[in-house]
């Protein structure tokens, strides 16, 4: 692809802009729609956009797989953690009421957290399916 | 319900690709015309984008023609005809589209209304749903795709490292 100089030049721009967009995503989903789950996709998608204009060659040099596997598990441990948290801190497991002295911040820390967790598992698992699916 | 007739017509995949990402993209206009938007949302980014890209390197890796069998199957035909008319009887007893008496609204969704914004402190229901009072449901799908990942890389990924050692081998020799 590398005479389309068009799309390259497009696809420069816009990737940091999805990129952004999918922060606020991941951390406006408490105000307004979105969440881990399409925080974590459209992240995703602004690698494959690199990976089909660029090559998947060069976007596997910037994450590469291990890193993907190792982040992939590590949303998984956070979500699960932050139950366990509010286990050791005296509550039921996943109850946020007890993360901080206020309840209403202590869910408030939860959700981010989870939501978090759920972004980077969902953002990863996305750039693996993409990886291994196309071929380098 | 167009869309969809073609997408069965059709012997191309690559255009049954594109065809099932623009019926993805219209049951997203469909949800956002029923006010629900974090659905819509889903439904844009992962039917419509993503799911697309990975059909279409799945098509990379297999062909892009469907092998046509003409032969057609009475049981099968019987089997959906069935299923789709228990579908549809279904549907008959579910309350109109809005219905406040339905039994969906009365049950524990007014104290989710009048409650989660002040035990939560956040004004997005579905999220304070889906993460807190769901915890445990968020928890089974964020597994549920942790292990289509695995699936994917240990089909997959263990492969091409076995292949691209085989041609290293070759090359060696």
């Amino acid at each position: 692809m590398e005479h389309h100089l068009v799309l390259r030049v497009i696809a420069k721009f816009v990737i940091p802009l999805i990129l952004l967009f999918a922060l606020y995503v991941q951390f406006h989903g408490d105000y307004g729609p979105g969440g881990g789950f399409q925080a974590g996709v459209i992240f995703a998608a602004g690698f494959i956009l690199y990976g089909l204009i660029f090559g998947v060659k060069n976007v596997r040099k910037v994450v590469r797989l291990g890193l993907l596997r190792i982040s992939a598990a590590l949303g998984l441990l956070l979500y699960i953690g932050v139950g366990i948290a509010g286990l050791l801190l005296g509550g039921n497991f996943l109850e946020y009421n007890v993360l901080l002295e206020d309840p209403v911040a202590g869910q408030h820390l939860g959700i981010l957290l989870i939501e978090l967790g759920v972004g980077i598992t969902v953002a990863s698992v996305m750039m693996i399916l993409f990886f291994v699916f196309a071929r380098p | 319900m167009i869309v969809a007739l073609a997408i069965t017509r059709m012997r191309n995949l690559f255009s049954v690709v594109m065809l099932t990402g623009i019926f993805s993209l219209l049951s997203a206009s469909l949800f956002i015309t029923m006010d629900a938007v974090d659905v819509a949302f889903t439904e844009a980014a992962v039917g419509a984008g993503v799911a697309t890209i990975l059909f279409l390197s799945t098509l990379v890796l297999t062909s892009s023609e469907e092998t046509s069998s003409r032969r057609l199957s009475f049981l099968s035909l019987c089997i959906v005809i069935l299923t789709g008319a228990i579908l549809i009887y279904g549907t008959m007893e579910i309350p109109r589209f809005g219905d406040g008496s339905a039994p969906v609204h009365r049950h524990i969704a007014e104290r989710f209304i009048h409650e989660s914004p002040e035990e939560t402190g956040i004004p997005n229901m579905v999220t304070s749903v889906l993460a807190s009072y769901r915890g445990y449901d968020t928890l089974g799908e964020v597994t549920v795709i942790f292990t289509a990942g695995i699936g994917v890389l240990m089909l997959l990924g263990r492969g091409r490292r076995n292949r691209q050692q085989s041609t290293g081998n070759r090359e060696q020799l």
